[in-house]
């Protein structure tokens, strides 16, 4: 790898000239205020939310350490753990779901599919839009006074019950249904490269063996995809986590406190309720296991890239 | 995903597997195409229309007063402007921070691709890790500091704060498409006597088409979607379109315009979704270079 770089110590002075001190400096005087900037933006920032998750904050900061304090407080809270039940719930089945569908997608796509060109780009628009905006057509569709319920009704089916949306055991399921939509083409996207990139000569040999399409799936394809499940699997997990957009649009946390999710705690205790150290705590865990999963992730892409 | 056009697998198999498997997907289409359709015609509906007719039906006469109502009339909060000025913020607030955001991010490439340092690597790792944070974990002190320097609830301090979280992904893209760049025209050119802005001007820019528009569909989608920081460190009539959008959809006094809520809503995706149209190969492949690394 080192052969492939330059290394300015050595040509500049082959060349001996005056600016050749400047030009040695450039490249590092250039990269400075990014790099600096994203050390205090990212990294002096989070140690400062670390500090304060150890005072006693409220509407303003202190910094007066405190020790555990907000966390006790923190796992004191049953709206903590209701966002910590929601975010297990919704982790959970989006995860699978979006994985599930996507690959079904990619495979059925994979059937030379004339109007793949067109049906692409419909799996894979909501990724492209807010779920701000789309969020206002699912809640819409979701309301049991204006959307599917109302539909079902005036199409004859008067017995049909649908208000997940408004019902406070199931309002995190409508969060998972909004969540899988606007994912799931993602997913789609990165099992179809997975699969165009597999060799085709295996593929036909296999046939040639006999083997029925199933097994071929089975055997040879789905294992072949194993990196693409890792990467599906750290992204959706990472964008679960942070998924904030969608129930801000779609339930606000409501009904009651029944969707709220951590990314939204974090926002509702540290700006509207004055309860700043814990807000703190919050976002502290919420890195602490975002870092989890995505740390070991990147080492192991670098330590592979090296090679 | 470009390049083969056919399936990996033979294909073929019985007419009855080609109907079920064009059904299935037809479905799916189906369904992801539906709230858009809804926010369409709905969008282009009367208020009484919508409520004694069907969800998904067409509208019967067709009208654009709901786009005329959320564009200049509607109200947001005390004031009855429409989305316009809100839609302006977001312009305002999207084009210096992608273009800013994607400058630094092809200089950072260059440079982490073809010198050598001592701690490149380190630097790049803070870079890299620096994309999947959390931004809840850094809300608080980018809010004090705002205030403090005197850019809280401005598009200044939302344009900073976009550049800055943005960095990690610009410079992880440039810095994966230069890696394939041949070093030996840039160490040639420099035998040659040129300056270090002079071969990243006249070598890698011009080659660099491609990832510069990859790297800036994706941050002006990221940017223009943005809700977090909008409606974190801006407020009144200084916040971006979605967070515009979320107070017109949540306001609850009088009427409430379904079709002028949809309008807007519209209106608020339409550059998103144009780009997507008119780009979207380098969209999926923004998405997938930020996932998929290497």
């Amino acid at each position: 790898m080192s052969s492939s770089v330059i290394d300015p110590a050595v040509i500049p002075r082959m060349r001996a000239r005056p600016r050749a001190s400047l030009q040695d400096w450039l490249p590092r005087i250039v990269l400075a205020p990014s790099f600096a900037v994203i050390l205090v933006f990212v990294y002096g920032f989070i140690l400062w939310t670390v500090w304060l998750s150890f005072t006693h904050s409220r509407m303003m900061p202190v910094y007066a350490l405190t020790g555990f304090d907000s966390y006790a407080r923190l796992f004191a809270q049953p709206s903590w753990w209701m966002a910590l039940k929601n975010i297990a719930i919704f982790g959970v089945l989006y995860v699978v779901i979006c994985i599930a569908l996507g690959l079904t997608l990619a495979i059925l796509l994979d059937q030379k599919i004339r109007i793949e060109g067109v049906l692409r780009p419909i799996y894979l628009y909501p990724m492209a839009v807010s779920f701000i905006v789309t969020g206002t057509a699912w809640k819409w569709f979701l309301n049991p006074g204006t959307g599917l319920e109302k539909t079902m009704h005036d199409w004859g089916w008067t017995s049909f019950q649908f208000d997940w949306l408004v019902n406070a055991d199931m309002a995190i399921y409508t969060i998972v249904i909004a969540g899988v939509w606007q994912a799931t083409g993602f997913c789609m996207a990165m099992f179809l490269a997975g699969l165009r990139g597999i060799d085709g000569e295996i593929l036909k040999a296999a046939q040639i063996d006999g083997a029925s399409t199933y097994a071929t799936y089975r055997r040879i394809v789905i294992p072949a995809l194993r990196p693409v499940f890792l990467s599906a699997f750290i992204v959706l997990t990472h964008m679960a986590i942070k998924s904030y957009d969608l129930v801000i649009a779609l339930t606000g946390g409501g009904p009651g406190n029944a969707t709220e999710l951590p990314s939204t705690f974090m926002y509702s205790y540290t700006f509207t309720r004055n309860q700043m150290s814990v807000g703190a705590a919050s976002a502290v865990i919420m890195l602490m296991t975002v870092a989890a999963i995505i740390v070991p992730y990147l080492y192991s892409e670098l330590r592979e890239r090296r090679q | 995903m470009s390049g083969r056009v056919e399936g990996s697998m033979a294909g073929g198999g019985s007419a009855v597997s080609r109907v079920v498997i064009y059904g299935l997907l037809l479905v799916f289409a189906a369904i992801f195409l539906t709230p858009l359709f809804v926010m369409l015609i709905t969008s282009l509906k009367s208020l009484d229309e919508i409520r004694d007719g069907n969800m998904l039906s067409l509208p019967q006469s067709p009208t654009i007063a709901p786009w005329l109502s959320a564009w200049g009339t509607a109200c947001i909060g005390l004031t009855c402007n429409g989305i316009k000025g809100y839609f302006g913020n977001s312009i305002m607030m999207v084009v210096p921070a992608v273009a800013i955001s994607t400058i630094l991010g092809s200089l950072n490439g260059f440079v982490l691709t073809k010198f050598r340092f001592p701690g490149h690597k380190l630097i790049f790792a803070l870079m890299l890790f620096a994309c999947f944070i959390p931004f809840q974990a850094v809300l608080i002190p980018v809010a004090r500091v705002l205030g403090m320097v005197g850019l809280g609830n401005s598009i200044g301090g939302l344009i900073l704060v976009h550049v800055v979280y943005g960095l990690g992904f610009t410079t992880l893209f440039f810095r994966n498409y230069y890696e394939a760049f041949p070093t030996e025209l840039i160490r040639a050119a420099m035998i040659d006597g040129a300056g270090f802005f002079q071969i990243f001007r006249r070598i890698l820019l011009p080659a660099s088409g491609p990832i510069i528009i990859v790297t800036v569909i994706f941050q002006f989608t990221n940017i223009w979607n943005d809700f977090l920081f909008g409606s974190s460190f801006a407020s009144g009539d200084g916040v971006p379109m979605t967070v515009a959008l979320n107070n017109l959809v949540n306001t609850s006094t009088g009427v409430k315009e379904y079709n002028v809520d949809m309008a807007a809503a519209m209106i608020a995706a339409l550059p998103t979704l144009l780009v997507y149209v008119v780009a979207g190969r380098y969209f999926v492949r923004g998405l997938m270079a930020g996932a998929v690394k290497g």
